[in-house]
């Protein structure tokens, strides 16, 4: 009997009752937002932000012209950074690759006890960013290049641990068991079977990590880990600003470079 | 008439580099590297004895954190923390938006797609450890310092890859709107929103994740959070509450990615 006689004339993407879920997490939201903002300003002294714009220029002002007589001190420091970035990975990398095999469902010895504890290494690992672990590592084995790169390292495990234990989760079973099936043994079907499959992963991670550890290397100085950051920092401190955008620049043809090459040799791998 | 022996032992050929000379020179300047690397790095033996003795305290102090006697100091420091995560993490979606339709090569004319496009390189090549350095000189000590390093940092990773994602859409939804008469903006809101949102969510989610991890990292050089608290407590030697604070760290990260893992999973 009774016929839909009306159409709507205007199409909508939801129900009513979607809509009005969608409307009151967004109020939700901004109120969440605002709530934040408050406690966040409630100490801040508004004159020094509307101060900014002067303050910008005036630094600005003081970097310019770089000083470029001071490039040579530098290469020292630059080397210094490249090895905590590349020892740090090598290590971190070595560290890794059992945490990974730990942590993989398929590989595992143990399901119950060890690989919630190399699931718990790759967390700890990631959570805490390597300038946190280089300030724990100055303190305790002393400033220097060492502390940068045991940060380094430190760090490096969960990012490769976690992406290499994806990358052996998602090897092809039929493989393994095809050399399985011709009497190998653990071993073998490690070397044979699991390996051949994750070796461009493996090489993809690490030469990813290791540009991501160059960035990171630049400033672990600021706490004393050595490397270029050891510079910006004094420079920072007695307020030579036309240094600190001198080195402001290395650092960042460095990051431009490593970038460069991390992408072709993952290019080439991949 | 006897069949000519085969080799009973298998060796895998190598896979990556294939020629000989590369391989063995590669493997060669691998380890003349490693010698003039490992031959700067002095190291004093001497200090680092005596800070494994600081290392064992340490441990302990993880292992036996102390939450209580610099509980105010870690409760403000928190609450900056994950104020300004939030704070930064809404305002630096809501500039990226645009900025990522502007870098997105389908949508935008040339001169504004390498506007936007600029504006992400620069974003993305410097450090946030560098921009907070610069945003503390400017705005003072505080975390509304950390608030502007984080959405500077956030605008140039969601920007980016937004823009790579607009840009990837299924271009047949797009003509099929616009055969319908469409404006840009009708455009914009019917055949590339609906592509991209799901995605967008969650790589605002992933960043909320990676902003509260950065939190804890600029507090080092004077923009708030609780990396002030860390370092005031790794500088008076109490690894008893930086332990505590470590441990409180690594359980909000791990709370923040299974919650946006999960809530990434029930929203697409």
């Amino acid at each position: 009997m009774s016929e839909v006689s009306h159409y709507s004339q205007t199409w909508s993407h939801r129900t009513s009752r979607g809509r009005l879920l969608m409307w009151v997490g967004w109020v939700a939201l901004v109120a969440l937002f605002v709530w934040c903002w408050q406690l966040m300003t409630e100490n801040t002294i508004w004159a020094f932000v509307w101060d900014a714009p002067r303050q910008a220029a005036d630094i600005g002002g003081r970097m310019m012209p770089p000083r470029l007589s001071y490039l040579p001190e530098l290469l020292v420091p630059m080397w210094d950074t490249l090895n905590i970035a590349t020892l740090g990975t090598i290590a971190g990398v070595i560290m890794a690759v059992p945490v990974a095999f730990l942590a993989a469902r398929n590989t595992t010895p143990s399901a119950r006890f060890l690989r919630p504890i190399a699931l718990f290494i790759i967390v700890a690992s990631r959570s805490i960013n390597s300038l946190i672990w280089a300030l724990l590592l100055v303190a305790i084995i002393g400033p220097g290049i060492l502390a940068g790169i045991v940060a380094i390292a430190l760090r490096s495990i969960g990012f490769v641990g976690k992406l290499l234990y994806e990358a052996i989760e998602e090897t092809d079973a039929k493989q393994i068991e095809a050399i399985e099936a011709t009497g190998a043994s653990p071993t073998q079907v490690l070397n044979y079977g699991i390996v051949p499959q994750i070796m461009p992963a493996f090489w993809g991670i690490s030469v990813f990590r290791w540009d991501i550890n160059i960035r990171e290397s630049t400033i672990l100085g600021l706490v004393g880990a050595g490397g270029i950051g050891l510079k910006l920092q004094a420079s920072l401190n007695v307020l030579a600003w036309p240094q600190v955008t001198v080195i402001l620049i290395l650092i960042l043809l460095t990051v431009i470079v490593s970038e460069w090459v991390s992408a072709k040799v993952r290019k080439a791998i991949i | 008439m006897t069949q000519s022996t085969y080799p009973t032992t298998w060796r895998r050929p190598p896979q990556i580099i294939t020629d000989r000379r590369w391989r063995i020179g590669l493997q060669l300047g691998i380890l003349v590297y490693l010698i003039a690397a490992t031959s700067t790095v002095d190291v004093d033996w001497n200090r680092v004895s005596i800070g494994l003795e600081r290392g064992q305290r340490f441990i302990m102090g993880f292992l036996q954190p102390d939450f209580t006697s610099r509980w105010s100091d870690i409760h403000r420091g928190l609450i900056e923390s994950l104020t300004m995560t939030l704070t930064s993490t809404v305002v630096g979606v809501l500039i990226s938006v645009p900025i990522g339709i502007g870098a997105a090569r389908n949508l935008a004319p040339p001169w504004i797609y390498l506007a936007c496009r600029a504006i992400i390189a620069v974003s993305r090549s410097l450090q946030e450890v560098i921009i907070a350095i610069f945003l503390v000189a400017m705005f003072g000590f505080g975390p509304f310092a950390g608030f502007l390093t984080l959405s500077f940092a956030t605008i140039g990773f969601l920007a980016k890859l937004l823009a790579d994602d607009i840009e990837e859409i299924d271009e047949a939804q797009a003509e099929a709107v616009r055969a319908t008469g469409a404006s840009w903006s009708q455009l914009v809101n019917y055949a590339v929103q609906p592509q991209v949102m799901p995605r967008l969510i969650g790589l605002s989610l992933y960043r909320l994740d990676i902003n509260f991890r950065e939190s804890a990292v600029i507090g080092i050089v004077g923009a708030g959070g609780i990396g002030a608290t860390l370092n005031t407590a790794i500088d008076r030697y109490e690894y008893d509450s930086a332990g505590a604070i470590l441990l409180i760290i690594i359980v909000i990260v791990m709370v923040a990615e299974y919650g946006s893992s999960y809530l990434r999973k029930f929203l697409q």
